[in-house]
């Protein structure tokens, strides 16, 4: 496949993650659009690598060029848990304080 | 035998450890371990300078390469000693004459509190080390330090009495004058570098870099080292601090401002001597320069009345004998005159201390007077001194002045008629000094009468040994007409100094000249004892005036350099300062108080604006991007 | 067109339009569930590049783990009503605004690169397998590897830490 589909399918999809960032209040679907632009970078990381791959194995058959982008997904991935986990406890703690997941009564920062 | 000369570093070392030593123990170290820790380190320097010069006249010169001391680029400046002709002869003035008067300190300081006598020797000590850097560094570099050393000795010894303001004042002007000389001097060393790549002699006067010069290059760069010289050797226009200078401990006056320091610009003239012999534009400045700052330098000493003064002007009027000599391209003659005057100027120092000290402070020879029968042996030596400056035969003035006045005369008669008559007046108001202050009667009060004494041991023996100096040093460069290779110090010096070209005078011409000036100077000093021998006060009246107040030079440079930087200061502090640089300054301070008040409303505390904002100016930045890429 | 290519185009369909549906729709749990159907449909482009690991730990970790957490909070704070107050509209319009002109602009940058006549490869090459990227995870990759339990070690006391009532 052209590289360039990936490039745009991917760049799509963290738009449409950007916009969701962008209109909605709810904290929690904002946290699930973080989520989908990490995957739009991870599906795009995946397919460098297989281009990296495709670019070397003409020269050599048994390369490995290409496994450290699909590792870099993995650690992704991880870290993304990891957020999860963290940023939901967060929003628990504010629901449990305030009463809503709007984001707009978050402006405690102004003061 | 090139190891002895390996070991060269040690004569400015060992003066660096004293000052170390006096500098940093004075609070806890006696007198007596000061002085001679101050007197000991010099007179080992001596020694090892005797020595150094014995391998020198052997033939042995040496230049000693230590270590890199600036390396920028293809640019190597190495931090090296060079050890020639030259500079031997000079390392022996300096330490010699400089270890006399250590111990002629001793003495004459002892008044002073422990604390104050260590700083003393550790400020003579420093100067003595910085003098040896200057004439022994192999490059301009190193002897811009050493240059800058003195002149920074010379300022803190000037001002050693520090609580006196008037000190201070002096200190700091004789360091201001110093520092424009330095300037050109500074920007000289960049000429160099600019055009030859190189700073040490050996490179910068090898004929293929010589001849690789333009020629106004040259002009350029021998004229800033000039006026280099115009500062720390006191001539016109930069002189006025050398009389100022006078402020400083007597002993200091006789070593930094007679003996050795102000010869640095001689020194340094005589080391280019290549370059300047390559500019007669340069030397024709010299020329008249010189015998300009001679003349008008004797005409104020024909009426000062402050002894040292006196001595200072005269020493301002010998250095520009030296510079006029320099000029004339007799660079061994200048030499021959900084060694000789060194050994009478600083007798006579050392001679006006020993009065001072037994007045008890007095300098004005209006109050002195008679003092011969009470002081004998500063009487004898300072008369010695005189007949030695005056030029009269066989005493060493006579024969480096000779040699001067002689070059004077191949260049033009007028300069050389011009130049006698400066001798004349040299002879005369040296003999009026002599008169004023040891013949006739004592004009001071009871009390200074009553305290009168010869001064101790340590204070006289340097006396009498300059006194023999001031005596048989001109032995050494009797010119051809009496001996045939009498002159030793042109022979010695001829490696590193090109000779100028013969005498173009006859014998009988030569002996005629000698025969006019010593007859013109013992008619003068007659004239003298005549007026002076029963000096009465008076005030001065006329022309004399003019004199005593130094021609207003003082007066001259105040009133066109320092009011007008003054005038512009008040301007600048009470008028641009307030209305331009204030407004400027708070200006910024309200328009950043009114833009945050204006951007304080973009903080809306709202995460959502927050977000959007920064996809915003991603947006933006990405478009910047994509245009400035096509 | 052959049967990869089918493949690629219905997985990308399916992706944008799920990732639509999930800022579109008005109930939280709809969303979770459009996304875990972005993420079903993600694995399946791993898939078609052979990135076989990758897939099958996007599905386990994402749609498994992560959105099941999702599902547990908003079920458990009871937010799956259709609660939203609506955000200023110009606002919104000037968000989406925001947002297309980043694709746009994303686009019109990436569009003419160098790099647009590589080929990714598709279905074939064997770097995506367990094997080995166990290999390089477990002697290139170890430090980082440990370091990120210890990441996961101290996320979990936060999340313990800030979850807990007082």
């Amino acid at each position: 496949m052209p590289i360039n589909y990936y490039i745009f399918l991917a760049l799509a999809l963290f738009s449409i993650g950007i916009v969701g960032v962008l209109t909605r209040r709810n904290a929690i679907i904002i946290f699930m659009c973080i989520e989908l632009m990490l995957n739009a970078v991870n599906l795009l990381l995946v397919a460098f690598s297989k281009m990296h791959y495709l670019k070397n194995a003409a020269a050599d058959a048994m390369t490995t060029a290409g496994t450290d982008g699909q590792l870099f997904v993995f650690f992704i991935m991880v870290v993304a848990a990891a957020e999860v986990s963290v940023g939901l406890a967060i929003i628990v703690m504010m629901y449990r304080n305030i009463h809503s997941v709007d984001i707009n009564f978050l402006n405690r920062l102004k003061h | 035998m090139q190891n002895v000369l390996q070991i060269v570093y040690l004569i400015p070392l060992l003066p660096l450890i004293g000052f170390l030593v006096n500098g940093l123990g004075r609070k806890h170290l006696s007198k007596s371990m000061i002085s001679v820790i101050g007197c000991g380190t010099i007179l080992a320097s001596f020694v090892l300078s005797i020595w150094v010069f014995l391998q020198v006249k052997g033939g042995n010169t040496h230049v000693a390469d230590y270590f890199n001391f600036i390396s920028v680029g293809a640019l190597k400046i190495p931090f090296a000693l060079q050890i020639d002709q030259l500079s031997s002869l000079f390392l022996l003035i300096i330490t010699g004459v400089g270890f006399l008067i250590h111990v002629y300190s001793t003495s004459y300081m002892q008044e002073e509190k422990t604390e104050h006598f260590g700083r003393y020797f550790a400020y003579l000590n420093l100067f003595i080390f910085s003098m040896l850097l200057l004439v022994m560094g192999a490059n301009f570099v190193i002897m811009f330090i050493g240059w800058e050393g003195v002149g920074l000795c010379s300022y803190l010894l000037i001002g050693y009495w520090f609580k006196k303001q008037d000190y201070n004042k002096a200190a700091n002007k004789a360091f201001i004058m110093n520092r424009i000389g330095d300037l050109a001097f500074l920007i000289a060393i960049f000429w160099l570098i600019a055009k030859v790549g190189s700073v040490s002699y050996t490179e910068v006067f090898s004929a293929a870099n010589l001849a690789k010069l333009k020629a106004t290059d040259i002009t350029i760069i021998t004229l800033l080292l000039f006026i280099g010289a115009t500062g720390k050797s006191a001539q016109i226009p930069l002189y006025t601090w050398l009389p100022d200078a006078m402020a400083g401990p007597t002993p200091v006056s006789a070593l930094i401002h007679a003996a050795t320091m102000v010869t640095a610009g001689i020194y340094m003239i005589a080391r280019s001597n290549l370059l300047y012999s390559m500019s007669h534009i340069t030397m024709d400045i010299i020329t008249y320069v010189g015998l300009a700052t001679a003349l008008l330098a004797a005409t104020i000493a024909l009426k000062q009345n402050d002894i040292k003064k006196v001595l200072a002007y005269s020493t301002v009027s010998q250095l520009g004998f030296m510079f006029l000599a320099l000029g004339c391209g007799a660079y061994t003659a200048a030499v021959f005159h900084v060694m000789t005057h060194a050994f009478f100027k600083a007798l006579m120092f050392l001679g006006s201390g020993s009065v001072i000290h037994a007045m008890g402070g007095e300098q004005d020879i209006r109050n002195m007077g008679g003092l011969s029968k009470k002081l004998k042996i500063t009487f004898i030596t300072f008369l010695i001194g005189c007949i030695a400056i005056a030029g009269i035969p066989p005493f060493s003035g006579f024969f480096s002045k000779d040699a001067i006045l002689l070059s004077a005369f191949e260049k033009s008669p007028v300069l050389y008629g011009i130049a006698l008559f400066t001798a004349l007046l040299t002879a005369f108001y040296m003999f009026r000094l002599l008169f004023i202050t040891f013949t006739g009667k004592f004009r001071g009060t009871q009390e200074q009468e009553h305290h009168l004494h010869e001064s101790p041991v340590s204070m006289t023996v340097p006396l009498i040994i300059l006194a023999v100096l001031s005596i048989i040093g001109g032995f050494v460069g009797i010119p051809e007409v009496f001996m045939h290779g009498g002159d030793k110090l042109g022979e010695f010096l001829s490696p590193v100094i090109a000779s100028h070209d013969g005498h173009k005078v006859s014998h009988s011409t030569e002996y005629m000249l000698m025969g006019l000036s010593t007859g013109l100077v013992i008619i003068m000093i007659i004239f003298a004892w005549i007026k002076f021998k029963n000096y009465q006060r008076s005030e001065a009246t006329g022309f004399g005036k003019v004199l005593e107040n130094k021609w207003y030079v003082d007066e001259l440079y105040e009133s066109i350099i320092v009011n007008p930087l003054n005038k512009l200061g008040s301007f600048f502090s009470s008028i641009f300062e307030k209305s331009v640089l204030d407004d400027m300054v708070n200006g910024v301070g309200k328009m950043v108080n009114y833009g945050s008040r204006q951007m304080r409303l973009l903080q809306s505390g709202q995460v959502g604006n927050y977000v959007l904002l920064m996809v915003v100016s991603m947006v933006i930045i990405f478009v910047i991007q994509f245009f400035l890429r096509k | 067109m052959n049967i990869t290519q089918i493949l690629f185009w219905f997985l990308s369909v399916v992706a944008i339009f799920s990732a639509l549906m999930v800022i579109t729709s008005k109930n939280p749990v709809y969303s979770v569930l459009w996304l875990i159907a972005t993420f079903f449909a993600i694995s399946g482009h791993y898939i078609l590049l052979n990135a076989q690991f990758l897939a099958i730990v996007n599905i386990i970790v994402y749609a498994g783990a992560i959105m099941v957490l999702f599902l547990f909070v908003i079920m458990l704070m009871n937010l799956n009503k259709e609660t939203e107050p609506q955000k200023n509209r110009w606002l919104k319009m000037a968000g989406a605004v925001a947002g297309g002109c980043l694709l746009l602009v994303l686009v019109a940058a990436l569009k003419d690169t160098d790099i647009k006549q590589q080929q990714a490869l598709v279905n074939e090459g064997n770097i995506g397998l367990i094997k080995n990227l166990g290999k390089e995870l477990f002697t290139k990759y170890v430090v980082p590897f440990e370091i990120s339990s210890i990441l996961f070690l101290s996320a979990m006391v936060g999340a313990v830490v800030i979850g807990k009532k007082e």
